[in-house]
This record gives C-alpha cells, structure tokens and sequence, in this order.
C-alpha cells in the first residue's frame, strides 16, 4: 500500500496542479521584480514585465538563470527578501568553481524539508523508523535537508553526517536504523566495508535507502541494493533550488516525480534554449514558485533528463523526469565523442566491477585520451595473466560499444581510488585545452 | 601431490613488490620461491611460502589481492640434462606447462626444484605418477629447502 507524506498535493488533480502552478507563477514573478533586481534587468533587457506573465504557459517569456549568474550575483545579487527574513544559508561543493550561497526563510526551509518528508514517506518510512542521515552537515544540503525531513515524518533520525565508517555500520546495527540516506557512492562504500567486516545485507537491519547528490546508475542501484539488502531510492535536487527533494523516487523507481507545487520543470535545448516537448532528452530546467529568499526563475540546472506525464502506478501525479544521465558539466568531450562517466559507471558494473573506477583523460600527440582505472577484485584474479587481459578487453570492448570511443583500461591495486565521504571524484582532466 | 602457490597482483610501478616483501617480511614469512609475470601495466608475482593461510592472511589484511593455485613441484638433480630428462616426462604424458619457474637448494646443493602450472592438475600429476614421477608435497617443501 502506497504512502503519502501529503496526499491532496503529492496526488492532486492535473487541473489542480495548474491553477497551483499558475497562482505560485504570477505570484512569484511580481515578488522577483519588485525584489531582485538583479532579474529584473534581465527581464528589461528582454522586454518582459510581470503583467506579460499571466500563467505557466507564458513561462517561456521569461529569461534563464545560469550558473554564471548566480556567480555574478554572489553573494547577496538574488537575494529576494530583507535580511531580517532571511534565516540560512546553504552552499553547493563549489565542484565547478566559485561557491554558491542560496538563502532560506522560515517558510523555504519548511517547504524544503517536506519536500524531504515526501521522498522518504514515498521511500516507506514513517514515524516508526529510525532514520540514519549519513550525508554531511552543514554547509552541504544533503545533511540538513533529509535531516528535516526525518523531523517531519516523526522517524528518530540519527545525524551521523558522513565519514567513519566503522562507527556508520555500528549505529545501523545498534540502533536498528531501518532507513539510510547519503551518496549513493558512500552506500555503496559501506557494503563494501561491511563485507570486509564479514557482515551481509541479513546482519543490518536497514529497508531502505534514499541517495542522490551525484548521477548514479540503474546498475549501480543494483549493486547496493544486494550488498545491502535494501531498497535503494534516488531523491534530486540542487541547493539552487534548495537542496535534496526537488524530486524523488515512488515504489516504481521509474523515474523521479517533480514536486510541482513548488518547482515548474522545463526541458530545454542546451544550445539553442528552446523549450522541448516532453519525452525529449534535454537541459533540465526549474522555475521555483513557492520560494521567498532565494526565488529563481527558470534557472539553467545543466542536468540531461526527460520529462514524462505518464500515469503512475503509485498514485502520485506530479511529472516524473528521468534518472539524469549527467550534467552537462560532467559531460567530457574525447575526440569529438559526449561522454558521461554514467555511461561508463555502467559498462563496469554490466562486467561485474564495482562502482570505484576513476576516469583520466589526457591529450597525447594531439588526440584525447581515454583511461579508465578499475580496482583489481579477488573475484576477476586468477594467476593467469592471459586471463587478466582477456577480462580487460572485454571491458574494453564494453566501453567501445557504449562510448563508440576506444578507451584504456588500467586495472589496478584494490583500495588505490580514493573513497570519497561526499561526492565521488571520478573523473581528472589533465588536457591543457 | 601438488602444493599451494600464492599469486598476488601487483601494479606495474616502483616500490609495489617491495610493499609486498615488506609486508611479508614482517610477519616473518618465507618465500621459498618466486616468479614474476608482468604485462605494461601490473604484474602478478607467484610465490610458495612457508606459511601459506598467514601469508594469504596478512595480504588480505593489507589490501592486497592474492589467489591461490595448485601447482606440481618435483625434485631433480642440479647437473647437465637434468630438466631435460623432467621435461621428457611431460612430453611423454602429454601434459602441456602453463609456466613454471626454478630454483636450487640451499641446504643440498645438488638438487634443484622445479615448480610446474598445468591446466588440470590431477590429471597431469596421475600421468606422470604413471611415468613413475612423484610431486613433492607440501611438507616437502617446508622440510626440504
């Protein structure tokens, strides 16, 4: 039986999701241009006011919002209310350069955290269980976030944050931690780790888990959900927008429903900025209507995925995207070729290799090169150097018919890639382009 | 007979076999044999120790990866065609080497010791059991050098 954080909203009628959507979007557009004026020149610039604005379909009027923008407002360029209202900041990993404040009032943040309530309600869990929250606290979202959301459920939330291992697997136990929340990298670490301590999924008591933060595969979701014995959700989102819960994952696992009372998604072409129609692969992106402090409109997230209105067996209503198959700053392009480490997360564990693999690209002699380093594993060592090299060129060959590039594959010592607490570094670029 | 050989996997760089003799120094394991194979990128050194489930225990430990295989070892007399008459045998039983490596005794040094990998084990051994070559065990190996 299907659970509900909110059911008149999670399961509300198209109609009803609209007329929201149209009210918040009106709404929102006249608090940005008396507010923001850093928006407001670009709404100028375009020859677009508030009174052009009149319900979602007009959307496309407005302007995007980029990465770059937000860099160029930092740090107070967007903030949409007066310091008195403004109760947090939030900050992303900087992975891609300068660092990006996005600010919270009282209400963004309860609207964050139900958000957060509504992936793990859709993840199975209630106030009977005991939630671990093994992302990282503090500036990161990903602790706060699903923190919140645990409060909200009434689940005794355990706030680990990320890193000693060891004591992670211990407070599972001890505690009968039933739902797990972190990076999908770090789950799968934690198996790994289990293993080495002799303990399989039947030693932990864990149901579920709920990772995102970082592009993972339907193959990767495999692999943890054996090694754990659980239930692996994807829960999405950016601090941008405010963090974990944009999206999450229902029972269906088909694709991540958008909360829509709070965020409008588009999918765009990253070149040209047309809006696509649904089904098509494109830029991810999303207008926050319901946001006081931090309330960007059609902001450019750089995430690939596809949008789907199709009915959903667990009841919700709200549009699903796709598992986003990377950003397009994850993107590397190799001679000529658009390569995703997703793509390549996949051929690895498609041959049986675990998710830890690194990706370094060089330029040798004038042409992109392609390494892929794989942690040797008891199960693929034989004392049989043929064999070896017969598994590396499958592998080799699995990443030909993925990538149609020919890549090198390295194999090497187990536990020589860095396991990371947070995000995965996975891949290094060392081409002086 | 055939004993345990240990093969560990090694990267292709400097310093990684001696991270594993290292380790297996001080635990005060001895390696009574090796060879190494290498490709560009790693290589698999193939060693009979004294103690193979503590060797095996402390590459574990260690993060090494290490396999075990079955090979046949036999004694021959350290003189002039003396591999050659060996090999004979072989030939005569069919039975194909993958690899195999050599070395001389310490203790008697008018032996030495051949250590063989075949595809099947068993059947190799009960050949040449039939030629009237008998593989030396692994309490052999302990007692004998």
């Amino acid at each position: 039986m299907e659970q509900y954080f909110q059911p008149e909203i999670e399961c509300a009628s198209r109609e009803e999701i609209v007329k929201l959507q149209n009210e918040r979007l009106v709404k929102q557009v006249k608090h940005v241009w008396d507010n923001v004026p850093y928006y407001r020149k670009k709404m100028e610039a375009q020859g677009v006011t508030p009174a052009d604005i009149q319900s979602i379909d007009d959307l496309h009027k407005l302007p995007f919002l980029s990465k770059e923008d937000l860099r160029e407002a930092y740090p107070y360029g967007l903030l949409g209310v007066p310091l008195k209202d403004a109760v947090r900041i939030q900050s992303t990993s900087g992975t891609t350069g300068k660092r990006v404040v996005a600010f919270y009032t009282h209400h963004d943040i309860d609207l964050w955290e139900e958000c957060c309530a509504r992936a793990i309600v859709a993840a199975g869990g209630s106030n009977e269980d005991v939630c671990q929250v093994s992302y990282g606290y503090g500036l990161f979202t990903g602790g706060p976030g699903l923190n919140g959301g645990s409060h909200k459920v009434g689940c005794l939330t355990i706030p680990t944050s990320s890193g000693n291992t060891d004591r992670q697997i211990m407070f599972i136990k001890d505690l009968n931690a039933t739902i797990l929340c972190c990076t999908p990298s770090y789950a799968a670490y934690l198996g790994e780790r289990m293993k080495e301590m002799g303990m399989g999924p039947n030693d932990i008591p864990l149901k579920a888990g709920i990772f995102g933060a970082e592009a993972w595969s339907e193959e990767m979701r495999q692999d943890i959900q054996n090694t754990l014995g659980i239930k692996a959700y994807d829960i999405y989102g950016l601090t941008e927008l405010s963090g974990p819960g944009v999206s999450f994952e229902c029972s269906d696992q088909k694709g991540l429903h958008i909360n829509e009372d709070h965020f409008i998604a588009e999918i765009i072409d990253p070149k040209t900025g047309e809006v696509l129609p649904e089904g098509t692969l494109g830029e991810l992106v999303f207008t926050s209507i319901d946001k006081q402090a931090f309330p960007l409109l059609r902001y450019r997230t750089r995430d690939i995925c596809s949008l789907t209105r199709e009915k959903c067996p667990c009841g919700r209503t709200h549009v699903r995207m796709t598992k986003p198959k990377g950003r397009t700053d994850d993107m590397l392009i190799i001679r000529g070729v658009n390569v995703f480490p997703s793509q390549i997360e996949t051929v690895l564990l498609n041959h049986g290799y675990a998710a830890n693999y690194q990706i370094i690209v060089d330029r040798v002699n004038m042409t992109d090169t392609l390494d892929v380093h794989v942690e040797m594993t008891p199960e693929m060592f034989t004392d049989n150097i043929g064999e070896i090299e017969a598994k590396q060129k499958e592998l080799v060959d699995g990443l030909k018919a993925m990538l149609g590039l020919k890549a090198k594959v390295t194999l090497v010592a187990p536990r020589s890639i860095t396991r990371s607490e947070g995000k995965a570094v996975r891949v290094i670029d060392n081409r002086k382009i | 007979m055939s004993i345990k050989q240990i093969s560990v996997f090694l990267e292709n760089k400097p310093g990684k076999l001696q991270d594993m003799t290292t380790l297996l120094a001080a635990h005060n394991i001895d390696i009574r044999a090796l060879s190494l194979a290498e490709t560009k990128d790693f290589g698999i050194a193939r060693l009979i120790v004294d103690d193979v489930f503590e060797a095996a225990n402390v590459l574990k430990e260690d993060n090494f990866v290490a396999s075990f295989s079955p090979v046949l070892a036999f004694e021959i007399p350290d003189e002039t065609g003396g591999l050659n008459t060996l090999l004979q045998h072989f030939t005569d039983a069919k039975v194909n080497i993958e690899y195999m490596y050599a070395f001389l005794d310490g203790k008697n040094q008018k032996k030495a010791y051949m250590i063989f990998r075949v595809a099947n084990t068993k059947d190799a051994e009960a050949a040449l059991a039939a030629k009237g070559l008998t593989a030396l065990s692994q309490e052999d190996i302990y007692n004998k050098f």
